[in-house]
């Protein structure tokens, strides 16, 4: 089956360049963890400022009511267009706000998707922005569909490296391309995957190696590197 | 070419465009005049690792270098300034302007259901505790009884800050809302108008009755030109994200919706901006005892044929449109 019609939160972007680009949007789950961190630093913030204008009197307690208010409305507003789309919460979970189409978020759409918090809040607790995002085949809640943006995560960079002690091994048989994208990929992850789950992948391709086991698998790797280029 | 090879020829340019990208991060978000260059070629190695079947972690890698670069070309301009501030001004009178039907109709369902109301407060007071409660008109009496030193709601010169927090956070919320409910086919916004619309005129007509206009209307006038205007805004603003929903025309409903918002929020600046000035002056000018009645009522006029002359008639926003 191709992978468009599996459930999947990779979306995809065509860019004027010509390319398609790929990033995975986040769900419900990551975004309320992150919206948990930002209200705990708001709240950090309430406390702080209410602390300070209790000794100010009525010019103090003016200015937490002023400060409470931007912060409630724009504190997501700042950080999405000055910080890169990350509020600190997001930034700790790795996500990041964009346009629909992977650009920056600007002014504009930044203050739409959050004004648009107070319908997604409705009734309570964000249960409209909620079912919105189970709705939508991108995790968009009423204010990201109005503004058409998007929560995606922010890549980690996990750097893969190869035994390089493997021998490159030219394959006996043609491989499909689909067979070859498995080895490598298999090759190329051998090192977070454990030795039996690696071989019981191996004994699938027994057609392709001849051998079982351990012997599969080796097999198989020197054929990853091969593949990826490795000179004998 | 084998992806090895093709790693080793390009391993070089990849490091320089990445801390490329790192440096232009740091020094205020100006790549160098090579950097386009630089990325429409870093495209054209991303389609390559992926036509030649190359494998996860390099076009991972690639994608990744390529998101980057995205987000560098395509930045929108973010810096905030008097000019850009000015600016939005200038857009939300455009819009304003081309928007009429939605401020007419919000402007209507505002001002008819007031009219309504406090007529019929006026001639009959049972009308009034239908809206609000005994206690609550009892609380609205004294606030604006003529026996009072001081009109409004009764505090001493230093809770004028605390009160100009108080109308700001209150009033721009209800703003907000009205313009979100709108997302749910308008319903939010025609509810949050009508309602604000009924308490009015419920009021006016109440106080009125009451015998205290002498009060109260001085005490309205001045801010209200600001404030009133600027929640019949936010509802229409509101009305146009519904109006989109309900009838989308030749687009489909989530574009259209996204259209509309675009357009909408600028009215949502002028608005917050107008509640601002609204905060400020029911804080500070309305609540004042000092001043004659006479005054207050032909400053409050003046304001009001500020407000309407600037926001409908003024040339200001057709002299320029940026963006």
């Amino acid at each position: 089956m191709p992978a468009s019609k599996l459930i999947d939160n990779q979306v995809r972007v065509e860019t004027p360049e010509g390319i398609d680009f790929v990033q995975a949007a986040a769900g419900p789950v990551p975004r309320i963890l992150a919206y948990m961190v930002d209200l705990g630093w708001r709240c950090l913030v309430y406390m702080v400022i209410g602390i300070l204008s209790a000794f100010v009197g009525g010019l103090g307690s003016g200015a937490f009511l002023i400060l409470t208010f931007l912060l409630e409305w724009f504190y997501p507003v700042f950080f999405e267009v000055l910080r890169k789309g990350q509020t600190p919460g997001k930034k700790a979970l790795g996500l990041r706000v964009v346009n629909a189409d992977f650009t920056p978020i600007g002014w504009g759409a930044s203050i739409v998707r959050n004004l648009l918090r107070a319908a997604d809040f409705f009734p309570a607790f964000y249960a409209t922005g909620l079912i919105s995002m189970m709705l939508t085949g991108r995790f968009q809640r009423l204010g990201d569909l109005a503004a058409g943006s998007l929560v995606i995560y922010q890549e980690a960079e996990r750097p893969l490296t190869v035994d390089p002690q493997i021998k490159p091994l030219m394959p006996s048989v043609p491989l499909t391309r689909e067979e070859r994208q498995g080895i490598v990929d298999l090759t190329l992850r051998s090192g977070s995957i454990s030795e039996s789950r690696q071989e019981e992948l191996a004994n699938l391709l027994t057609p392709v190696t001849g051998e079982s086991g351990t012997a599969g698998l080796n097999r198989l790797k020197g054929i990853g590197v091969w593949l990826l280029g490795g000179k004998r | 070419m084998r992806e090895r090879d093709f790693e080793q020829r390009y391993a070089e340019f990849w490091k320089a465009f990445e801390s490329g990208l790192e440096a232009a991060g740091k020094s205020g978000q100006t790549p160098d005049k090579g950097f386009p260059e630089a990325y429409r070629q870093l495209c054209n190695h991303l389609a390559m690792a992926r036509q030649r079947d190359y494998s996860e972690a390099l076009v991972a890698y690639l994608n990744r270098l390529v998101m980057a670069g995205h987000h560098l070309l395509y930045q929108p301009e973010s810096r905030v300034g008097i000019g850009r501030l000015a600016g939005a001004l200038a857009l939300f009178l455009t819009t304003l302007r081309r928007n009429r039907r939605f401020v007419i109709c919000s402007a209507l369902l505002f001002l008819l259901p007031a009219l309504v109301m406090g007529v019929g407060t006026y001639h009959d007071e049972s009308i009034t505790y239908s809206l609000i409660s005994p206690p609550q008109a009892a609380e609205m009496e004294s606030m604006y009884d003529p026996a009072n030193a001081r009109i409004g709601p009764e505090r001493d010169a230093e809770t004028d800050l605390e009160m100009f927090g108080y109308y700001i956070q209150h009033n721009i919320s209800i703003a907000f809302q009205s313009f979100a409910g709108g997302i749910f086919f308008g319903v939010g916004s025609v509810v949050v108008v009508l309602y604000n619309g009924l308490f009015l005129g419920a009021v006016s007509g109440h106080l009125t009755q009451a015998g205290f206009s002498e009060t109260f209307y001085p005490f309205v006038i001045g801010h209200g030109a600001f404030e009133l205007t600027a929640i019949v805004i936010s509802g229409a603003a509101g009305m146009m994200l519904g109006y989109a929903l309900i009838s989308p025309g030749r687009l489909r409903r989530l574009e259209a919706l996204r259209r509309a918002a675009a357009e909408a929020v600028k009215l949502m600046y002028g608005a917050t901006f107008m509640l601002f000035i609204a905060a400020f002056l029911e804080a500070f000018w309305s609540s004042s005892t000092s001043l004659p009645v006479a005054l207050k009522l032909s400053v409050g006029a003046l304001l009001w044929i500020f407000v309407l002359w600037f926001c409908f008639f003024s040339s200001l926003g057709e002299r320029r449109e940026p963006e």
